[in-house]
């Protein structure tokens, strides 16, 4: 056990710190995320100049346009940039999701073709799981893919998904086998944004701004080399693709938290605090330590085996309703104040922003209750709920 | 970065579960036969030369088991304020020890030496009488001392709040190994437990609160494993550490025998069943040394300027 950083870390975390502090674009340092940052061109030429400097895909295979390094090397990644407020990379459905399952299942066709521009943020990736009637339950989904020849013909309505509006590329789960229920018979497919008969319809969410979207699929055709995995074994890709998604994750998340809790210190000595709200900073300062050193915990895990263990579900759970209560916290040390928006706004109108944003924390990746079953089954072994 | 035990420390986890488990009550000369009083102490005066990672693990593990034996007191409490000749004794088993602190003194039915803190120096205490008192956990009795006088210095007083630091992360390990094996029992009632035709654990009413009390015990056991940490390294963040450590894991290890209790329904609030006597311990590492609010009041000094 050790937890400083080793020779080789340590000068990757300093080079990569004097690195964000000369080239963090001023204008961006502090984004608090939102709609903006999707629209905004300087988003997208951050990421570029963030591949270009060797920072995207640390631990990715070396053939395939990665870093190579251990885990330990995008967990500093991650705990720097939030420390730098820096904006995260575009393509965070690519990195974290569509990438680490075409690595993972995909056909070295596929991985030629799609690694590359996805790392360097010229193409965007978006997730398709979620549909009206297919949240939690992913395998009820409905959205069809009919064979004909040597293409699939989807048919569908996806929803709750984020980058769509802006992306090249969907990870798309069908039912391929019309008769088949649940797990069985779903195929998981790569699916063009551009091709005719795909539609995006941008969703308003409670913060006001539209990070999301509804997708659209009449007709649209997909050929076959684009399955991943095998025509009716989507549900095997899926699960991979949610593994991933809670790798390091809770690094990303851990570190975000920080700068939230830093934020809170900093407006607690600007407005002051009761002895109650201090009690209560205590104890979010508190389960911040706990997060961040079960996710050094999970982390050394991770290391050893390769494969992210059900820890993640852990840590997302904790974070989300920590950011919930935290963000509430200063709501309640601004007072009225919390209530103005725009310009009249304490702090930019960051904290209400971000409350309003936390109510997603627990909905979003895995609702609390469906990361309760899990942790109930997965790593308690209690019999299933259903 | 490397936040994992070593095969060795696993090794030595295993041992003491196993030890542990079939004797609840064990001699101190048992304890140093297995090594474990001298886990720390140098070799040349007859310890393992280890550290407080491995003593760690045995801290959790004794609160696991409700080790009846003053452990906690003279391993993490008084160890630091003993001279090398009498460390070497506590790792041959001749000698344990409890502090006199305050006016309850924990482990007078074990312990056998009394250390008290008088001006600026921690002296052994000498001649006292000691009376146990009926305790709720009855595996760590308080007790009083009177009379007695100051023996052999010991150490100068500026070593308590090092104290502190040990005493209040190894009161945090020990409550993660009470609140894991609250859990535990349980997990395995509600396995079995048929209620409705369904073992209960299949219910969500009860596999979530037991979801969320491994989520505790899991911050928990990363806090008190990190202030352990900074204790055998010598870390400047050991007392925040600790007292972030403290004020979680008691705190969780006490609902986490709330809930095992409500799990278990009737029989979990009987006397013949293990887990009142874990709550016990629990509740008596909750009350012990400081309480969870007044650690966080601390914490919020040191984050943002004394007094608010």
């Amino acid at each position: 056990m050790d937890l400083r950083d080793t020779p080789d870390e340590e000068q990757f975390r300093n080079e990569l710190s004097s690195w964000l502090e000369a080239n963090v674009p001023p204008e961006l340092r502090g984004h608090r995320g939102g709609a903006a940052r999707y629209s905004d061109d300087a988003i997208r030429d951050w990421s570029r100049a963030l591949y270009e400097a060797g920072y995207i895909g640390l631990t990715w295979p070396k053939e395939y346009g990665g870093g190579g390094k251990p885990y330990s090397y995008q967990a500093i990644f991650l705990e720097e940039s939030a420390r730098a407020e820096a904006p995260q990379h575009l393509g965070v459905i690519g990195l974290g999701m569509a990438g680490p399952t075409i690595i993972a299942l995909g056909t070295e066709a596929q991985k030629a073709r799609y690694l590359q521009p996805l790392l360097s943020a010229d193409e965007i990736w978006c997730q398709g799981f979620s549909e009206p009637d297919a949240g939690s339950d992913l395998s009820a989904v409905r959205t069809s893919a009919r064979l004909e020849g040597s293409h699939f013909v989807v048919d569908g309505q996806k929803v709750w998904s984020s980058y769509a509006h802006i992306a090249d590329w969907c990870i798309l789960v069908t039912r391929s086998d019309p008769d088949s229920e649940r797990h069985a018979g779903l195929t998981y497919l790569i699916v063009d944004m551009k091709a005719p008969g795909v539609e995006v319809r941008p969703l308003r969410q409670i913060t006001g701004e539209a990070e999301f979207n509804e997708i659209f699929f009449t007709g649209v055709e997909v050929p076959l080399e684009n399955v991943v995995g095998d025509i009716g074994g989507g549900w095997q890709v899926a699960m991979t693709t949610l593994l991933h998604e809670r790798g390091t994750l809770g690094f990303a998340l851990t570190a975000a938290l920080e700068v939230m809790v830093g934020k809170l210190i900093e407006l607690a000595r600007d407005r002051g605090a009761t002895p109650l709200q201090r009690d209560a900073i205590a104890r979010e300062w508190i389960e911040l330590q706990g997060l961040r050193y079960t996710a050094y915990r999970s982390l050394s895990a991770l290391m050893k085996t390769g494969v992210p263990g059900p820890e993640g579900s852990i840590l997302k759970q904790q974070w989300s309703e920590a950011a919930q209560r935290l963000t509430k916290l200063a709501l309640e040390l601004l007072g009225p104040d919390a209530q103005l928006l725009a310009d009249n706004a304490p702090y930019a109108g960051y904290w209400q922003h971000m409350q309003l944003r936390s109510r997603g924390n627990t909905i979003e990746a895995g609702t609390s209750e469906i990361l309760r079953n899990i942790i109930a089954e997965r790593v308690l072994g209690l019999p299933r709920s259903r | 970065m490397d936040f994992a035990f070593t095969p060795e420390q696993e090794e030595l986890r295993t041992q003491a579960r196993a030890f542990l488990s079939a004797h609840p009550d064990p001699s101190w000369q048992e304890l140093a036969e297995l090594g474990w009083t001298g886990v720390s102490i140098a070799e040349a005066d007859g310890g393992a030369g280890l550290g407080f990672l491995e003593e760690a693990i045995l801290f959790e593990e004794m609160g696991r088991a409700l080790t009846h034996a003053p452990y906690w007191s003279t391993v993490a409490v008084m160890l630091p304020a003993l001279p090398a000749e009498l460390q070497a004794e506590v790792a041959r088993g001749e000698a344990s020890w409890t502090l006199a602190a305050g006016p309850l003194v924990p482990d007078l039915d074990t312990a056998t030496r009394i250390a008290t803190i008088g001006g600026d120096s921690i002296w052994e205490l000498d001649g006292a009488e000691r009376e146990v008192l009926q305790t709720n956990d009855e595996t760590r009795p308080l007790g009083v001392v009177s009379g007695g006088e100051a023996g052999r210095k010991l150490a100068s007083s500026e070593l308590l709040p090092q104290i502190r630091t040990r005493s209040l992360t190894a009161l945090s390990l020990e409550a993660c190994g009470v609140g894991s094996r609250a859990l535990e029992l349980a997990v395995e009632y509600a396995k079995e437990r048929e209620q409705f035709g369904k073992p209960i654990g299949t219910y969500q009413a009860i596999s979530h609160p037991l979801a969320t009390t491994l989520m505790e015990l899991e911050l928990g056991r990363s806090l008190a494993l990190f202030a352990a940490w900074c204790i055998a390294e010598d870390d400047p963040r050991a007392p925040i550490a600790a007292a972030a450590a403290k004020s979680l894991c008691a705190d969780a290890a006490v609902a986490a025998c709330e809930r095992s209790i409500q799990v278990h329904g009737g029989i979990g609030f009987t006397w013949e069943h293990v887990l009142h006597r874990l709550y016990k311990r629990a509740l008596w590492i909750q009350a012990w040394e400081a309480s969870g609010a007044q650690l966080r009041s601390e914490i919020a000094d040191h984050l943002l300027g004394g007094g608010a």
